[in-house]
């Protein structure tokens, strides 16, 4: 199953892809920076902060050793106010190529994935980051894609508005 | 009259269960048994969902008369798709952070020496 985007769209826009049948999600996306840089921003704790807790929110990092065996956790701050907290281990730190670590939501403390991210080289100062989650089962996956479906849904019913209009 | 219908589809997708309930049809046709499975309710409580989610136009029934396997209308494939975007556009925000990181880190860290040409 994949998306077909009607808003703006860049060369380099994420692409998802959710398997019908197997419990992952895969995140491809493509950055104007070469390998090791992205990668430092995916492991530097300074450099991590500004871009990966959700939108809205500020990230606060109580523990993060990015080293192979290392752990981490964090926490997103809401006006203050801790609203999620997530932890896990970094299975494997292979610079500039292969990062794995595990993830766990404090919230949901049995639910566990794994989380794989390649960093392709694409030349000419570009990389290419695929992220592989795979969580327990399609239930979980499809929860996971569903946070937030309220506004899914509703910009869904446009579509099934139309349909609904020619039946 | 299409407006009551409306209505209903978004009653009927407004709890939880009958969204997992739609979430799992989407994976293939499936009996009120198999989808009762890994609930805690019984039987018939599945089964007062689906008739919501008919009574919606969303989930019909198959002609079999023996095991009467639920099957998911193809529309809302449309809303799993709006479903997968939504999530598409959440990863694309964060990653558009991330480029504003990596532009940044140009400004303040050591020479790049093959920054790509565009074009």
């Amino acid at each position: 199953m994949s998306t077909n985007a009607t808003n703006e769209t860049t060369t380099r826009e994420t692409t998802i892809q959710a398997d019908p049948n197997l419990p992952t999600i895969r995140i491809i996306r493509d950055f104007d920076a070469p390998p090791d840089k992205v990668f430092r921003a995916w492991i530097e704790p300074e450099l991590v902060a500004q871009w990966l807790g959700p939108k809205s929110t500020e990230m606060k990092i109580d523990e993060w050793n990015a080293r192979t065996g290392g752990n981490y956790r964090y926490a997103a701050l809401q006006d203050g106010e801790e609203v999620a907290t997530f932890y896990g281990s970094f299975h494997e730190v292979r610079p500039n190529e292969r990062l794995v670590q595990t993830f766990t939501w404090e919230g949901m403390p049995d639910g566990v994935s794994l989380e794989t991210m390649t960093f392709e080289d694409l030349g000419d100062g570009r990389t290419r980051t695929i992220g592989l989650s795979v969580v327990e089962n399609l239930e979980a996956r499809d929860g996971i894609m569903a946070s937030g479906m309220e506004v899914g849904v509703y910009e869904g019913y446009e579509k099934l508005d139309a349909l609904l209009a020619k039946g | 009259m299409s407006e009551d219908r409306l209505s209903r589809v978004f009653a009927a997708l407004a709890d939880p269960t009958r969204r997992d309930i739609v979430a799992r049809l989407a994976v293939g046709d499936a009996t009120v048994g198999q989808l009762a499975a890994p609930y805690n309710v019984s039987i018939q409580a599945v089964s007062k969902h689906l008739k919501v989610l008919e009574d919606a136009g969303l989930v019909s029934r198959s002609q079999d008369a023996q095991r009467r396997p639920r099957h998911l209308e193809a529309e809302v494939f449309d809303l799993m798709t709006a479903w997968i975007e939504r999530y598409r556009r959440q990863a694309e925000e964060r990653y558009r952070r991330l480029d504003a990181v990596l532009a940044s880190m140009d400004d303040e860290s050591e020479p790049i020496t093959n920054k790509g040409a565009a074009s």
